[in-house]
């Protein structure tokens, strides 16, 4: 199971993803040692492979900037639950292949240092706090998130 | 049962009568990106593509790092010439024609009834000619471009009813930032934002465009304003031919608000969230370093009035530097033409050039530490301006110009 970091509302792509860091850093390693720096600055360095963000409402507020979603992704991050995602950061996310969960019970109910993992092919988060169902994503997000992200999923689409 | 405005749009376009909450695949009639269309493009060899399939939906838009601040931009922008010259893209502006949004409305491409979608979080704007428009993701605008489609799910529809008229003193920023300061940065997640005013107090597209703006800030889909008859003087057709792609009588809303627009006030949303809004004269006496009147929120002809109606005769105060950006060449030209230009100038403004200048902080007046801002842009999230140890304020032009004269922030009321 991954460690839990816990968040509040409103954490917005500014914070996950400087602006001044859009248009001049693009290197994956990079971008994951400026993942949540104006929030958390130890973020970067606490965090590993298949750790979970839990978060409140509102989550990836601000801008459509898609490093504030891959910047977790490169991180290590393995799911984002929160209470609700901005719109253009959940799009983001399945997107990028990375599951973005609304989940308000699990949310609420997960603190950090918690433990959790996510199965999306069963619809059910794991956590040390107990199991929180979800249902499952629309068949075009699901095919997205199977394929790793639209880029793959575009990349099969069009060699077929 | 009824239709909303997003159910006709998304049952138009998929052929199919379509509900809010369900999700379809659908052709945008315009897809527009900015300076990110260097890191789009470099997505099409990943995804195995290397031609538009419609290029004539294409708008690319020079404006976010503009004048290129140093050579990782220019190497930028050069690839985009290069990229739009190789596609035939014919819809490109490069620096200097404005903010994209801006340019979305000047040139008509936003038009009632039209699917745009933008790499940008405020192609919101163009819903105040009745367009439905969205923001969306740097990667899946690469999909656009290659396959002329995307998934989206039809929104359900939260109303504000806008009552009455302003106040002098208050305006359209005014007006958003008070539903924000209400209904919260969430207050709209998901959802698509219609507004509605008195027919007998219509309000002018540059108004409209602030609200559809900032529809993005309550986490709307859209904003979106029905095409009336000043929609359709502005695009020189008939109002009856935008009637049917109104709301019906009948739709059915997810949830309906109403504001009276008399006890709209002068506010500001403090620093670090745009739902932090307290009265303007609640704030004054805070130190500012810096003013900036502009951006693809505020900074239109109506708005360099605005601000010139408090600076006339006045002087920006000694410690405070005044930044105006107009939204586009054509506003400029225009504030030229009206005097605009010598009145801010006389009063200790900086003209800079048409477009986004220091709102995401990459240029062109970013903030130290410790500087205070005080802004008419959308944002004021930590460290967008510049420095994290920085603070924005987010107000109309008349305050933001009040608050420059007064060398700290200040209610426009005295003026008005």
């Amino acid at each position: 199971m991954g460690r839990v970091f816990k968040y509040g509302d409103d954490v917005n792509t500014d914070v996950l993803f400087p602006g001044k860091y859009t248009y001049t850093v693009s290197d994956p390693k990079e971008m994951a040692q400026h993942a949540l720096e104006d929030l958390d600055p130890e973020f970067s360095t606490k965090v590993k492979p298949g750790d979970i963000i839990v978060a409140g409402s509102n989550f990836g507020c601000g801008s459509s900037r898609e490093q504030a979603v891959l910047a977790l992704k490169y991180a290590g991050v393995a799911a984002v639950i929160a209470k609700s995602f901005a719109r253009i950061y959940f799009r983001n996310c399945i997107n990028s292949g990375l599951p973005a969960l609304t989940l308000p019970e699990a949310a609420r109910a997960l603190n950090d240092g918690d433990e959790a993992e996510v199965d999306l092919a069963s619809g059910v988060v794991r956590t040390n706090k107990g199991n929180f169902a979800f249902a499952p994503f629309p068949e075009e997000v699901q095919a997205i998130l199977k394929a790793g992200g639209l880029i793959e999923y575009l990349r099969n689409r069009l060699s077929e | 049962m009824g239709k909303t405005f997003s159910e006709k749009v998304f049952s138009n376009k998929a052929g199919r009568e379509v509900s809010a909450g369900e999700i379809v695949t659908l052709e945008p009639d315009c897809i527009l990106s900015h300076d990110n269309t260097a890191a789009i493009l470099k997505k099409l060899p990943e995804i195995g593509a290397t031609k538009l399939k419609y290029p004539e939906r294409t708008v690319v838009v020079l404006d976010h790092v503009t004048p290129a601040a140093d050579s990782t931009h220019a190497a930028n922008h050069k690839a985009i010439r290069q990229f739009v010259a190789d596609q035939g893209i014919k819809s490109f502006y490069d620096i200097g024609r404005g903010v994209c949004h801006q340019v979305m409305v000047e040139e008509h491409y936003a038009y009632p009834g039209r699917l745009i979608l933008g790499s940008d979080s405020h192609t919101t704007t163009a819903g105040a000619v009745g367009a439905f428009a969205a923001g969306i993701g740097r990667t899946e605008t690469a999909g656009v471009w290659v396959t002329g489609e995307l998934w989206l799910k039809c929104p359900e529809t939260l109303r504000i009813k806008l009552n009455g008229s302003l106040r002098d003193c208050a305006a359209a920023k005014d007006v958003a930032l008070t539903i924000i300061g209400s209904i919260g940065a969430d207050g709209a997640l998901y959802r698509a934002v219609e507004f509605a005013c008195d027919a007998e107090k219509p309000f002018s597209i540059a108004d409209r465009m602030v609200l559809c703006n900032m529809a993005a800030e309550m986490g709307a889909k859209n904003g979106y304003f029905p095409p009336d008859g000043i929609v359709a003087d502005y695009l020189g057709e008939s109002a009856a031919r935008f009637a049917h792609m109104h709301s019906d009588a009948d739709a059915q809303y997810a949830e309906e608000l109403s504001f009276n627009l008399a006890d709209v006030e002068p506010v500001i949303a403090a620093p670090h969230t745009v739902d932090n809004v307290h009265p303007a004269r609640e704030l004054a006496g805070n130190r500012i370093d810096q003013a900036l009147i502009g951006t693809c929120t505020n900074g239109r002809i109506e708005d360099l009035r605005s601000a010139a109606a408090v600076l006339a005769g006045r002087s920006v105060a000694e410690r405070v530097r005044l930044l105006v950006f107009p939204a586009s060449a054509k506003v400029y030209r225009q504030a030229l033409e009206e005097g605009l230009v010598r009145t801010l100038l006389d009063a200790g403004a900086v003209w800079m050039n048409p477009g986004c200048g220091p709102c995401l902080g990459a240029h062109e007046g970013v903030l130290a530490q410790g500087e205070a801002c005080i802004s008419t842009a959308n944002r004021n999230f930590r460290g967008r301006m510049g420095h994290p140890d920085s603070e924005i304020y987010l107000a109309s032009p008349a305050t933001v110009a009040a608050s420059a004269v007064a060398g700290e922030i200040a209610s426009p009321e005295e003026y008005f």
